[in-house]
C-alpha cells in the first residue's frame, strides 16, 4: 500500500443513515482517542481493519468513557451515570458486538455492562487479531522485520487475570516470527504495570519504588529490545520505565496492532 | 483406676465440646454480622471448585516442594484422624485398640500408615519452622511485614510446635504399648500375637526398654493422655488462630466469587437512582427509594457475610502480599494485613459482647481505626492477590468496598481523583479534553 492511501474510518451514525450494519463496532476508548501515543495505536488497527476488509464502525463523538477508572476509584454514581448513558447509545445502534484495543473498556463492557441491560459480544483486539490470522486474512511474511529479534510480552491485569486470555496475544506475536521471551513473572503471576485501579490517575502512595519501574526491570531482564503490550495504560508506564532506567534508544514499546501494522508495512 | 480415667476422659471430652460449640457460635455469629449476599447457584461448579481447591489443594501445588510438605500435614490430619476415633471410643468405654480385634491383620497395616504419615508431619512441621526462623521466607518476617507481629508469628510457631508434639507422643505412645504387648504385662498382653511392633514406633523402643514394666506403663499412659487431651485443646486454640482454615478452607471455596475476576460487585440501589437522573423507563418514580443503608463499608457490618468468612478462613500465608504490586514496591499496603484487620475486627466485637452484650460499641470502625486510606488508595485491583490465594479469599472485594465509602460517603478522593471525575462527567474521558476533538485522531487517516 502506498502511503496516500486513504482509509476508511466509518461511524455508526453513517452506517446507520445508510440503513448498514457493521459486523463489528471498534471501541476506541479515551486513550485511544486522546492520548498521542495511543492514538497511533488506534490509527494501526483500523489500517489493519481496512486492509483484511472488515465492516467495522466507530462510534466517534458519540463515545464515552466506560465508567472504569470511576468505578475502580469507588465512585460507584458516576460509573452507572457512564455506563447507563453508553449502554443507550449502543442499544440504540442495535450493538451485538465490539472489540477494543484497551484491557480496561473490555473488561467493563464484557463483564460489568450486562448487569445494567448491556449485553454484547465483546473481545479484545489480540483476539480479533488472533482470529483474522487464524482464518488467514492475515498472513504475516516470515523471516521480515522481527526476524532475530527479541520481544517479550507484558500480560495487562485486566486481559489476563481478570479475563484470563493469555493466549491470544502471544499467539500474535508468534507469527511475527521473532524470538519470543517471557519475564519472570508471567500469566496468571504477571506483575501489573501500576496504572490500575484508577492509580494512573494519582500519585502514587509513597513507598520504595515505583511499580512501573519495577516490571521495567523484569522486562529489560530479558534482554528483549521489544516490549509489547496490549493496553494503552500498560503502555504508558512501561514507556516511561523505560525512559527512567535511560534504555528509550535501545528498547521500544509497541501495541500488538502497531507490530502487526508494521510487519505487513501498513 | 480405668472407671476413674473413663470419667476423666468423658469429662475433658465434654469440657472441649462445649467451649468448641462456643466458640463456633460466636464466629458464626460475627461471620453472619455481614451484609447478606447469595452464594448458592452453581451448586456443581461450587462443588468442583471445593473438590480441587480445598480437597485437592490445586492451588497450593503452584509451588511444588512447599505444596507437597502442606499436603503431607493434611493428608496426616485427615488420615491420623481415624485413629483420634479409636483413641476416643477407648477413652469412654475403657478398652485398649477396640478395633484390633474386628480388623485382625489389617489393623498393623493400618497404624502402619497412621505412623509413616505421623513421621512425615513431624519432619516437615521441622521443615516449616527451618522456613520461618532459618531460612527466614520473606513473606513471614516482621522486619519486612508489620502485620506479622508478636501474636502471628507466635501462633505460626506454636501450631508447628504443637503438631511436633502431638507427633512425637503418638509414636511414643505406639512405641511404650509395643513392649508392655511384647512382655505380655495385663490387659496390652491381650493383643501379644496378633500384633506386633509399628515400622516407625520400633525405632523408639529400644529407647524405653530399659524401664520397668510401671514406669512403661506410666509412659504409655501419659503420651496416651498427653495425645489426646492436646487434640482436643488443640481443637479449642484452632478458633482463636490462623489454623482455622483448616476447616474453613472447605466452605470459603465452596462459597467462591464465579464472577470473572475483573467484575466488581455491582450496586443496584444506585442503579434505580441513575435510571431515574437520566430519565430511563424501566425505574418507577412512585416507588420509594430503596434504603441503601451506606454506600460501600465503613465497618465489618457493611462487609458481605462472604468477605467475613473470607477473613476467619486466612491462614496468613502472605502469598497475596508477596504478589501485590503496591506491598513489593514498599507502598503500605498488604491484602493479608486487610484479612487479619478484618478478622481482628470482628474477634475484638466478640470479646466486646462478652463483656457488655450484644450491643457493644466501641466506637471503631474497620475502616480508620484498623485499615488506614492511604492503604487502600494504594490498590492497582490488578487481583494478582485474589488469584494467588490457595483458598480463594478476595481481598480485593473488601478494598473496593471501603473505597465506595470513602468516595461516595466521605468525598475523602486524593484530588487528582477528583480532576478524573470532574473530566469524565464533564469531557465524558478522564482528561480535560473536549468531547468533540474524541474523534480527531481519525484525520490523518481520512486526509
Amino acid at each position: 500500500m502506498t502511503a496516500d492511501t486513504t482509509y476508511k474510518v466509518p461511524t455508526m451514525a453513517e452506517m446507520a443513515a445508510n440503513g448498514e450494519e457493521p459486523e463489528v463496532l471498534f471501541w476506541v476508548g479515551c486513550a485511544g482517542s486522546f492520548d498521542d501515543r495511543y492514538k497511533k495505536v488506534t490509527v494501526a488497527f483500523v489500517k489493519i481493519l481496512n486492509q483484511v476488509g472488515v465492516k467495522f464502525a466507530v462510534l466517534g463523538t458519540e463515545e464515552s468513557c466506560t465508567g472504569d477508572p470511576a468505578r475502580r476509584a469507588g465512585n460507584e454514581f458516576l460509573f452507572q451515570m457512564q455506563a447507563v448513558g453508553n449502554i443507550q447509545v449502543l442499544n440504540g445502534y442495535g450493538v451485538k458486538k465490539i472489540v477494543t484495543a484497551c484491557p480496561h473498556c473490555f473488561n467493563t463492557l464484557k463483564n460489568e455492562y450486562p448487569e445494567l441491560g448491556g449485553q454484547y459480544e465483546v473481545i479484545h483486539h489480540s483476539q480479533f487479531l488472533q482470529q483474522l490470522i487464524d482464518a488467514g486474512k492475515i498472513t504475516l511474511k516470515g523471516g521480515g522485520t522481527f526476524k532475530g529479534r527479541r520481544i517479550t510480552f507484558h500480560d495487562s491485569c485486566y486481559l489476563g487475570r481478570a479475563n484470563k486470555v493469555y493466549e491470544a496475544p502471544r499467539e500474535v506475536l508468534q507469527t511475527l516470527d521473532a524470538d519470543l521471551v517471557e519475564m519472570k513473572r508471567c500469566r496468571t503471576k504477571g506483575l501489573c504495570c501500576g496504572a490500575g485501579g484508577a492509580q494512573y490517575f494519582k500519585e502514587p502512595e509513597p513507598g520504595r519504588k515505583d511499580i512501573n519501574v519495577e516490571r521495567t526491570e523484569e522486562a529489560l531482564a530479558t534482554g528483549a529490545d521489544t516490549i509489547a503490550v496490549a493496553c494503552p495504560f500498560c503502555m504508558t508506564m512501561m514507556t516511561d520505565g523505560v525512559k527512567n532506567k535511560d534504555r528509550e534508544d535501545s528498547v521500544k514499546v509497541y501495541d500488538l496492532a502497531e507490530l502487526v501494522a508494521q510487519a505487513y508495512s501498513l | 483406676m480405668v472407671f476413674f480415667e473413663q470419667i476423666l476422659f468423658v469429662l475433658a471430652l465434654a469440657a472441649a465440646g462445649w467451649f468448641l460449640t462456643r466458640r463456633i457460635g460466636l464466629i458464626r455469629r460475627a461471620i453472619l454480622l455481614g451484609r447478606p449476599e447469595d452464594r448458592s447457584d452453581h451448586p456443581g461448579e461450587r462443588l468442583n471448585i471445593m473438590l480441587r481447591v480445598a480437597f485437592g489443594q490445586k492451588k497450593m501445588m503452584t509451588k511444588p516442594l512447599v505444596g507437597l510438605m502442606h499436603f503431607v500435614i493434611y493428608l496426616g490430619f485427615i488420615i491420623i484422624n481415624i485413629e483420634v476415633l479409636e483413641i476416643i471410643l477407648d477413652g469412654i468405654f475403657g478398652t485398649h485398640r477396640l478395633f484390633a480385634p474386628y480388623l485382625g491383620g489389617v489393623y498393623p497395616f493400618i497404624i502402619n500408615t497412621f505412623e509413616i504419615l505421623a513421621l512425615g508431619v513431624l519432619l516437615v512441621c521441622v521443615g516449616f519452622l527451618a522456613r520461618r526462623y532459618v531460612a527466614k521466607v520473606a513473606r513471614f518476617q516482621p522486619e519486612r511485614h508489620r502485620e506479622m507481629g508478636r501474636w502471628p508469628r507466635t501462633d505460626a510457631t506454636l501450631i508447628l510446635v504443637f503438631e511436633i508434639l502431638l507427633m512425637t507422643a503418638f509414636l511414643t505412645w505406639n512405641a511404650s504399648d509395643s513392649l508392655l504387648r511384647e512382655r505380655g504385662f495385663g490387659h496390652y498382653g491381650e493383643l501379644r500375637g496378633t500384633v506386633g511392633s509399628f515400622v516407625v514406633s520400633r525405632f523408639i523402643e529400644p529407647l524405653l526398654s530399659g524401664l520397668g514394666d510401671p514406669g512403661l506403663v506410666a509412659v504409655e499412659r501419659f503420651t496416651w493422655w498427653f495425645h489426646i487431651l492436646g487434640i482436643l485443646g488443640f481443637a479449642v486454640y484452632l478458633t482463636y488462630s490462623k489454623h482455622l482454615h483448616i476447616g474453613l478452607a472447605f466452605p470459603n471455596t465452596y462459597y467462591s466469587d464465579l464472577r470473572p475476576k475483573g467484575q466488581i460487585k455491582n450496586m443496584p440501589e444506585i442503579t434505580k437512582e441513575v435510571q431515574l437522573a437520566l430519565g430511563i423507563p424501566g425505574a418507577d418514580p412512585t416507588e420509594p427509594p430503596a434504603e441503601p443503608g451506606r454506600f460501600g463499608a465503613k465497618d465489618v457490618r457493611d462487609l458481605s457475610w462472604k468477605n467475613l468468612m473470607d477473613a476467619y478462613s486466612c491462614t496468613e500465608c502472605g502469598r497475596c502480599t508477596a504478589a501485590c504490586p503496591a506491598n513489593l514496591t514498599g507502598k503500605k499496603l498488604s491484602p493479608r494485613k486487610i484479612m487479619m484487620d478484618t478478622r481482628d475486627r470482628l474477634e475484638d466485637l466478640q470479646r466486646g459482647w462478652q463483656k457488655t452484650g450484644p450491643d457493644f460499641d466501641d466506637g471503631k470502625s474497620l475502616l480508620g481505626d484498623y485499615i488506614t486510606a492511604e492503604e487502600i488508595n494504594a490498590c492497582t485491583t490488578c487481583q494478582a492477590c485474589v488469584q494467588e490465594c490457595p483458598v480463594n479469599i478476595n481481598p480485593l472485594d473488601i478494598i473496593q468496598q471501603l473505597r465506595r465509602y470513602r468516595i461516595m460517603e466521605e468525598a475523602q478522593a486524593p484530588g487528582s481523583w477528583n480532576a478524573m471525575f470532574s473530566n469524565i462527567e464533564n469531557n465524558m474521558a478522564p482528561w480535560k479534553f473536549s468531547p468533540s476533538d474524541r474523534f480527531n485522531w481519525a484525520d490523518q487517516l481520512k486526509q
